[in-house]
């Protein structure tokens, strides 16, 4: 048995009186790629937030490489910097160039170089084709390139975990083609890596594992073959007739 | 390329041009009728000649230039002092304000009761305390120079206001700047300085600089405090000759010391605009 990248363990978080996360428990192997599906408000960003500890969970355990990061007194920052974390909103900084966005956590919280972080940086964004970008501002840049710079940001701090959090939410489908492409060569190098999205053909193809929630429980889980062309659930099987009424499937 | 304007668009210019001509027709027919009736009300008014002689009259201007220009040297001194005091204030107690951390409890508290008291005294109020209170209290190695407790005065008032200001542009920048900051790892200080501090300031320049205008006109109150500044000379030169236009002059000073900071700000602002929509050409 191979020992997990990181393990969720009966982890539970309410907002007042609204229970988003009921007793979730998910492994992830090391080099593998989890998809989350479910619909809106079945907690899949809910369930982000609290892997990288941008929210304090109500219950249960998360463990990364053995170490319970869900514990009292852990250092936060050491632990979001092992994290590399994408939104759907890009949140990329105005007020720095594209190499500035890349190298400003390597440099601040890694403590590389800036010539060393310059060179990663514009090593990164040549290998995806953004060489000629690096020293403009980001909202000069489309969508696609756009989220492109920040899951390039988020992996220049060599994470143990990328985790992309609907980063094809915002885009046309040209844009959005340009991005999976990225994330499937991330996917070859290794990079473990957590993908909440609602496009069902890419988390068929780069899937190791699918996890389907619903109303805040892991409600199905299993390889793409299993969840997309076996589902066994009622709820499941409901959830993907209606994207594929939607022709998202 | 032979380009040629269909007649449909050349029909449409030339109904542009006709409106625009006539809007310049309309703005000058309206500010010359504007300026007749000002002129007629102010001129025809009383005592129109008296006012005329005691605030506009050239020869005392040009008497009165040097000493209030020299005066206004030290407004400029004043206001340098000031500016990067305040500024520096403004910046810290900005910062306890939005802080969160549990330790820099008692730092808010005082940080807050500060901007309430320092925004709600007159400024005149508080120069006087400073100026002729603290004197009073004869410890020996405060200085008591009017300019000294003046400027104190100016910055204790203003880095109340400018605090608020600055607040405001931290809390306007997008919580996500700060979430996406701290994901990757960056600590709360690094965040502070590098994400949201940057942001914050870029979006606050214009009612900052706006402030600073405000501080300069008012360094000309510490004259109050008998500093010998423009507003001051002015003064002494209107006791001697019973006639208010080194006043006017003074004034006129004054106006002329903002206008180069206000052209600044557009200056400055532009260019973080240009530098964000051009070409990463800086």
């Amino acid at each position: 048995m191979t020992k997990n990248l990181l393990e969720i363990n009966g982890l539970r978080k309410s907002f007042g009186s609204n229970l988003v996360l009921d007793d979730v428990s998910i492994d992830f192997a090391p080099r593998s790629a989890t998809v989350i599906i479910g619909a809106s408000g079945s907690g899949k960003s809910t369930l982000m937030r609290c892997m990288n500890l941008l929210e304090e969970i109500d219950d249960g355990q998360i463990l990364l490489d053995a170490r319970d990061i869900s514990a009292y007194g852990i250092d936060l920052d050491e632990v979001r910097s092992q994290i590399g974390s994408v939104f759907q909103a890009f949140n990329l900084f105005p007020h720095l160039t594209v190499v500035q966005n890349i190298t400003l956590a390597p440099r601040l919280v890694h403590g590389v170089s800036k010539e060393s972080a310059d060179t990663l940086a514009r090593d990164l964004l040549a290998r995806f084709g953004l060489a000629e970008k690096a020293d403009e501002y980001p909202n000069l840049l489309s969508g696609g390139q756009q989220q492109r710079v920040a899951i390039i940001r988020a992996v220049a701090t060599n994470p143990k975990l990328l985790m992309l959090d609907e980063v094809t939410s915002a885009l046309d489908p040209v844009l959005i083609a340009e991005v999976l492409s990225l994330i499937a060569e991330l996917k070859r190098d290794g990079m473990t890596m957590v993908i909440s999205t609602h496009e069902m053909g890419f988390a068929k193809k780069i899937a190791d594992k699918v996890i389907f929630l619903y109303k805040g429980r892991v409600h199905e889980e299993g390889t793409p073959a299993e969840i997309f062309e076996s589902p066994k659930s009622a709820e499941l099987k409901a959830f993907l007739g209606a994207l594929h009424d939607a022709g998202r499937l | 390329m032979s380009y040629q304007p269909s007649e449909l668009q050349m029909q449409r210019q030339a109904a542009r041009r006709r409106a625009s001509r006539r809007s310049t027709f309309i703005a000058l027919a309206s500010t010359l009728a504007f300026g007749f009736v000002i002129t007629l009300v102010v001129t025809g008014a009383q005592g129109y000649e008296k006012v005329k002689a005691s605030f506009f009259d050239w020869e005392y201007a040009k008497q009165a230039l040097p000493s209030v220009a020299e005066g206004l040297l030290l407004n400029l001194r004043v206001l340098v002092m000031a500016e990067f005091f305040v500024l520096v204030l403004g910046l810290l107690i900005a910062i306890a304000r939005t802080s969160t951390s549990p330790v820099l409890y008692p730092v808010r508290l005082v940080a807050t009761i500060y901007t309430d008291l320092f925004r709600g005294l007159p400024l005149l109020l508080v120069l006087l305390l400073v100026g002729l209170g603290i004197p009073g209290l004869r410890i020996s190695w405060i200085p008591n120079s009017a300019v000294v407790l003046g400027t104190v005065a100016l910055v204790l008032t203003y880095s109340a206001y400018v605090a608020e200001v600055i607040r405001a542009g931290i809390e306007g920048v997008n919580p996500t700047q700060r979430q996406a900051a701290r994901a990757l790892g960056l600590s709360q200080s690094q965040t502070l300085e590098h994400v949201v501090l940057p942001q914050a300031m870029r979006n606050v320049t214009p009612p900052l600089l706006n402030d600073l205008v405000s501080l300069q006109k008012d360094s000309g109150l510490i004259s109050v405090l008998g500093a010998v500044d423009a507003i001051r000379a002015a003064g002494i030169q209107t006791a001697q000759t019973f006639n208010f236009t080194p006043y006017l002059v003074a004034g006129a000073l004054f106006v002329l010391l903002t206008i180069p900071l206000t052209r600044f700000t557009d200056w400055l602002t532009r260019k973080q605009d240009a530098r964000q929509r051009a070409q990463g050409q800086w």
